[in-house]
């Protein structure tokens, strides 16, 4: 009797958990979208897509979380979303950044989607409504067909989505602009009413359609712009409390478009530059900060020595060519290293502590990275490092030699995965540093001539024969 | 001059004499004469040291720091290998890379010693806290041993002749032009620490025969064992040292001092040798180690005869005694020496070995030999290039040596003499000729200059130096004082001075140069001169080698001639038919006859090597002379050496080798000409010229429409020096 009693218990406590979990975090089904607009920028490799969306809450409690949906696919491609808020009339508008975290929604919805919530800065009314603008930015997504060109074929792509935004909400009036990057457009699907003029496809607008309906399509395309893509930087930021700031970068660089296929014939890739290779990609840019010094550009194998630096007193930019154009594909590898002035980049702050302010970003403009690792080695010496980094990082501490170190240099390692330019950003790194650690390797090298000069004056002084 | 400030040790310990003039100077510093010379002596041997080391780093001023040439890359990758697997794995190392599908057994064949000292260096230098990178300590082994053999050659000059002359030798080697061709900087090769081992061994053991020490004599054979783990030259040493010891036996200068040092050197020289794999049993029963093992008996039959010849006083028993012991020495070493060779216990020589003695054996029996251009016979020019004016001085310090004969400059003399004519024989060898070539102008140098100063100096001292004797110095200046009263005798021992130091400058002035313009290009990097006058750099190979190693697959087996082979392997990380290490002709024929075959016969010879690629190089659009079309005809050879289908005279046309339209036609459609001129006839190569204008040999193509079937041109670098093809698969039967 007494189980029996304990089970219902048990049962009733789980029923409640369960009942208070699901209405805690239920998606609000309060908002509808009275108006929205998307436009997809499909000209490079790397897609942004603006989303302008008039939320207004017809609910009857005021609400703060907006939930967007995206398919699992787009997920895995997305490498950030952003989303402001737009506030007054027309032309005055200002735009506050808010707060977007990935969320799990428990209820199962018709379609596979995961979800991200916006968090709005002040709760909306009911009835009220306001203006979102989210930006998503998507890498590797789109999808070469065919995927083996030959030299003097151009590059043709896919591109998947849906011509009705996938979201929990019901959406009174939609409309999708896409634009192509040439008015070259093999084929794509019309979801009436559909209209193409010149590199613009618009779809929409769209009245009144209901949570999770989905309108699948397709657009292939030409683009041949450069897919360059990073698999992996490493950058290295060595500081020296003697006044210079050490970076290496070392780069692994793949044409990720469509893959070359058979031959690469020199001859019409240097007397016909128009039609042949219209994929690859020959030059690269990198902007460094102002007052960069000592620039190298090398690989494995040397020096590579096809590259020109143009500095002035606002910023500098590398132009570099790989050994070789990259068709789809293609690898290469490659290191580049500069010096910089110690006091444009470390400061003091308040506490006594020291701080590193540096991009975090890849210098090459335009480029992906999927895998991005920035390494800080510290002064031999220095403890405490902290990092401030504005969006989410891995981060871990490293041990690395140098040259006459004794104890070995604290590095501090940041990572970030697909990462896209919109990231670019500063950083700072704060550890406190003992200036006297400074004198550590100037005074041991003092020590070890010393010690010889007095070694030679010592053998000049003492004789060690034995017979006298 | 500064020679004069430290003669013998005789003259020196009489201050008075020779140096009031620089005490006066001196004063201040209130040194003591002996630490004045000291004192001149150390900076002047640390400037040569310093020089020495400067004077090679022309070609990382000018290019970068890389390794160059072929076989240093062979030697970087090794090197790379052994610190990152440590010595045992290295040991052990079977690289399946190269010699493709046979594979190369690395640790056995090869001379360690360059690699384990850049990676001693190396760990020593971490060991120290200094982080370099490997490449680094690499590139910069050889001029750093250059640098030492400076000191060994001062060391060296002092044993056979005085200081001065010694620190002569020093500045001239440290300058001269035939050892920097083999020791700029990023020339990692075994030559660049072989001389510093070759001139140490010597040095060390012309003073244990001077001494007649063991402890000397040990070093000598460590100095040995250390030339054996460096570089296949030290067959020299093992021939020369014997030869001398029978030169000095046949002089009658046979001493109980050469007999300690010849026997404790080849004994225990011996014994350490035969620690290198590569060596190993050779050293006992190869044709070129006998000559050794020979004078080793008869120093015991010497020393035998010797203990007779004392316990023995009746002299006409002796004689007797002596001819039989004589007669049966020599019939039982002959018929060792017949027995050993009829049961193949003993080899008999090898193929390079008859080449040194006989020059044309090479070109009659062995191409692969001749084909190298640094195995050529050296030509008036590249001596004159490589000496300058110490192939004037070089006679003159003969003379000098005569003069003052001793154990030491009969030494001094026959290396002298048998490197000159190896060097006459073979270009390269030039290298081993330099030390003495040094050595002995520096005596010429110093003694003349010791002569004049001396000369000079004498005006109000004939009395005091007319009463010391027994140096040369001494009796130079006496003649000078007999010499006395012809009138202008100062004024021309001041000209012959005034002509030393201008020959001397431009010796001086002529190594810079040679040095700067002829020996620091890494020739894997080529840089002309632009229209403007501005600096164009062809990065072709490295554009190829990197191309490989990125965009290939990592199993991808490479054929291309055997000079690239090493390059392929370090820069491309790719495997390789054949390469520098010729060891197997049979396996460099097949891919010379796959070159010289036409196509569809050629993708057979391909496909049974497993072959995915084949590289060629190409001068013809940027006119770069050594490409593949040009060392053709060695591919013929050495094809046909083995393949008796390949016949060089159907490549000629009445013996001429032409690639236009007059050319022969099996020459016009071998696979080396389609791979070298495909697509070229489209290409406008010069102004005024038809296309297909091939510049490296200043003809128009004869074939311009040539047609692959079963190769496809994969990746041709920017100035097309560098031309790869894949293979295609063999088509579906159905």
């Amino acid at each position: 009797m007494e189980a029996w009693i304990r089970a219902r218990v048990t049962l009733a406590l789980t029923l409640f958990a369960l009942l208070f979990f699901v209405s805690r975090s239920s998606p609000p089904r309060q908002f509808v979208i009275s108006n929205a607009e998307r436009r997809i920028d499909l000209s490079s490799h790397i897609i942004n897509v603006h989303l302008t969306l008039k939320v207004e809450n017809t609910g009857t409690r005021p609400a703060s979380e907006v939930v967007l949906a995206l398919t699992p696919t787009e997920v895995d491609h997305l490498a950030m979303v952003d989303a402001l808020a737009i506030k007054g009339k027309q032309k005055k508008t200002t735009s506050v950044r808010l707060e977007v975290k990935p969320t799990e929604l428990p209820d199962a919805p018709p379609i596979d989607a995961k979800y991200f919530t916006i968090y709005l800065a002040d709760p909306l009314n009911s009835g009220e409504s306001t203006t979102l603008e989210v930006l998503y930015v998507f890498m590797h997504f789109l999808e070469p067909f065919p995927a083996e060109i030959a030299q003097s074929e151009s590059q043709l792509v896919f591109y998947h989505d849906t011509a009705l935004i996938l979201s929990p909400y019901h959406i009174k009036q939609q409309t999708t602009f896409i634009k192509t990057p040439s008015t070259k457009v093999e084929s794509f699907i019309r979801v009436e009413p559909t209209n193409r003029v010149g590199t613009e496809i618009k779809y929409g607008p769209y009245e009144d359609c209901p949570p999770y309906t989905i309108s699948p399509i397709h657009v292939h395309f030409e683009n041949n712009s450069p897919f360059a893509v990073v698999e992996e930087l490493v950058q290295e930021i060595e500081i020296s409390h003697w006044g210079n700031i050490q970076v290496t970068e070392h780069y692994t660089l793949v044409h990720a478009g469509a893959r070359h296929k058979g031959v690469f014939s020199r001859v019409d890739y240097q007397s016909r530059q128009f039609s042949n290779g219209a994929s690859s990609f020959r030059y690269l840019l990198a902007r460094l900060p102002a007052r960069v010094h000592s620039v190298y550009y090398r690989d494995e194998i040397g020096n590579i020595s096809s590259s020109h630096l143009r500095t002035n007193s606002l910023k500098s930019e590398l132009e570099i060519e790989p050994r070789y154009p990259l068709f789809g594909g293609w690898k290469a590898t490659f290191v580049i290293g500069y010096g910089l002035p110690l006091q444009d980049f470390l400061f003091e702050s308040s506490d006594d502590k020291r701080y590193l302010n540096f991009t975090f970003g890849c210098p090459l403009i335009g480029m992906v990275v999927d895998k991005l690792t920035i390494k800080v080695v510290l002064p031999e010496g220095s403890t405490d490092p902290s990092p401030v980094v504005p969006f989410p990082v891995e981060h871990r501490l490293e041990a690395k030699y140098s040259s006459l170190d004794v104890i070995g240099r604290t590095v501090v390692v940041l990572e970030k995965k697909n990462f896209v330019p919109m990231h670019n950003s500063h950083f700072q790194v704060y550890y406190t540093f003992n200036p006297i650690f400074m004198l550590a390797e100037p005074l041991m090298l003092a020590s070890a001539f010393f010690m010889f000069f007095v070694a030679c004056v010592a053998y000049i002084h003492i004789d060690l024969s034995i017979r006298k | 001059m500064i020679f004069y400030n430290n003669p013998k040790p005789k003259i020196c310990s009489n201050p008075t004499m020779s140096n009031s003039s620089t005490s006066d100077l001196l004063k201040p510093f209130k040194l003591k004469t002996k630490q004045q010379e000291l004192l001149i002596r150390v900076s002047i041997l640390c400037l040569v040291y310093i020089l020495a080391f400067i004077t090679r780093l022309f070609s990382v001023l000018r290019y970068e720091s890389m390794i160059h040439e072929f076989d240093p890359y062979f030697n970087y990758r090794t090197t790379l290998y052994l610190t990152q697997h440590g010595f045992y794995d290295f040991w052990n190392w079977f690289d399946y890379e190269s010699w493709y599908p046979l594979g190369r057994i690395v640790g056995g064949t090869l001379y360690p010693g360059l690699m384990v000292t850049a990676a001693l260096i190396y760990r020593l230098l971490h060991f120290l806290r200094f982080a370099v990178h490997i490449r680094e300590v690499c590139v910069l082994t050889a001029p750093f041993f250059a640098s030492n053999t400076t000191l060994v050659a001062y060391f060296f000059g002092k044993e056979i002749w005085d200081s001065g002359a010694g620190l002569v030798a020093a500045i001239l080697i440290a300058v001269c032009p035939g050892y920097i061709s083999r020791s700029v900087a990023g020339s990692y090769d075994n030559e660049g620490v072989a001389i510093f081992a070759l001139l140490f061994t010597f040095y060390l053991f012309v003073k244990a025969v001077n001494k007649g020490s063991l402890a000397w004599g040990l070093a000598s054979a460590f100095g040995y064992f250390y030339m054996v783990s460096a570089w296949g030259g030290y067959v020299f040493i093992i021939n020369l040292i014997p030869l001398y010891v029978l030169v000095l036996l046949i002089t009658g200068r046979y001493s109980m001092r050469l007999y300690v040092a010849y026997n404790c050197m080849y004994i225990l020289g011996m014994l350490l040798a035969m620690q290198i794999r590569f060596v190993g049993f050779q050293h006992v029963q190869s044709g070129e180690h006998m000559a050794a093992m020979g004078v080793f008996f008869l120093m015991q039959v010497f020393y035998f005869l010797d203990w007779v010849k004392h316990m023995l006083s009746d002299t006409k028993l002796f004689q007797e005694f002596l001819s039989i012991t004589v007669t049966c020495a020599v019939a039982a070493g002959g018929i060792a020496l017949g027995v050993g060779v009829a049961s193949g216990y003993i080899s008999p020589w090898t193929g390079r070995f008859y080449s040194l003695l006989d020059p044309t054996y090479a070109k009659d029996h062995i191409p692969i030999i001749a084909s190298v251009s640094e195995h050529q016979p050296t030509a008036w020019s590249s001596f004159m290039f490589d000496f300058h004016i110490l192939l004037f001085l070089f006679p003159a310090g003969l003379y000098f040596c005569f003069k003052r004969l001793s154990d030491a400059t009969i030494f001094i003399v026959m290396y002298g003499l048998t490197s000159m004519y190896f060097a006459g024989v073979m270009v390269r060898l030039i290298l081993v000729a330099t030390p003495a070539v040094c050595l002995i102008s520096a005596i010429a140098v110093s003694a003349t200059v010791k002569n004049l100063t001396v000369l000079l100096r004498s005006k109000n001292k004939v009395a005091q130096i007319g009463s010391t004797k027994g140096t040369s110095s001494a009796k130079a200046s006496s003649k000078a004082s007999l010499d006395q009263s012809q009138p202008f005798q100062k004024n021309g021992a001041m000209a012959l001075l005034f002509g030393a130091f201008y020959l001397l400058s431009r010796y001086a002035t002529h190594c810079t140069w040679v040095t700067s313009e002829a020996y620091s290009s890494p020739s894997i990097v080529l840089a002309a001169r632009g229209a403007h006058g501005n600096r164009v750099i062809f990065d072709d190979y490295r554009e190829a080698y990197f191309w490989l190693r990125q965009n290939t697959p990592p199993d991808a087996k490479v054929m291309s001639w055997w000079d690239y082979g090493y390059q392929i392997t370090a820069m491309g990380n790719r495997t390789v038919i054949v390469d520098n290490n010729t060891w197997n002709n049979t396996h460099i024929a097949t891919v010379g006859r796959a070159m010289s075959s036409y196509e569809d016969e050629a993708y057979e010879i391909i496909r049974s090597l497993d072959v995915d690629y084949v590289l060629v190089v190409f001068g013809g659009v940027t006119g770069y002379s050594s490409d593949d079309i040009n060392k053709f005809l060695w591919m013929v050879r050495i094809g046909g050496g083995v393949f008796p289908v390949i016949k060089e005279p159907d490549y000629l046309v009445n013996g001429e080798y032409r690639v236009d339209k007059g050319a022969a036609p099996k020459m016009l459609n071998c696979l080396m000409y389609k791979l070298s001129y495909y697509r070229f006839g489209e290409m406008m190569t010069e102004y005024g010229k038809p296309p297909g204008y091939d510049r490296a040999r200043g003809v128009e193509i004869g074939n311009k429409d040539i047609k692959l079937e079963h190769l496809e041109e994969a990746f041709t670098t920017s100035n097309w020096i560098v031309r790869i093809y894949k293979v295609k698969p063999p088509n579906n039967r159905w």
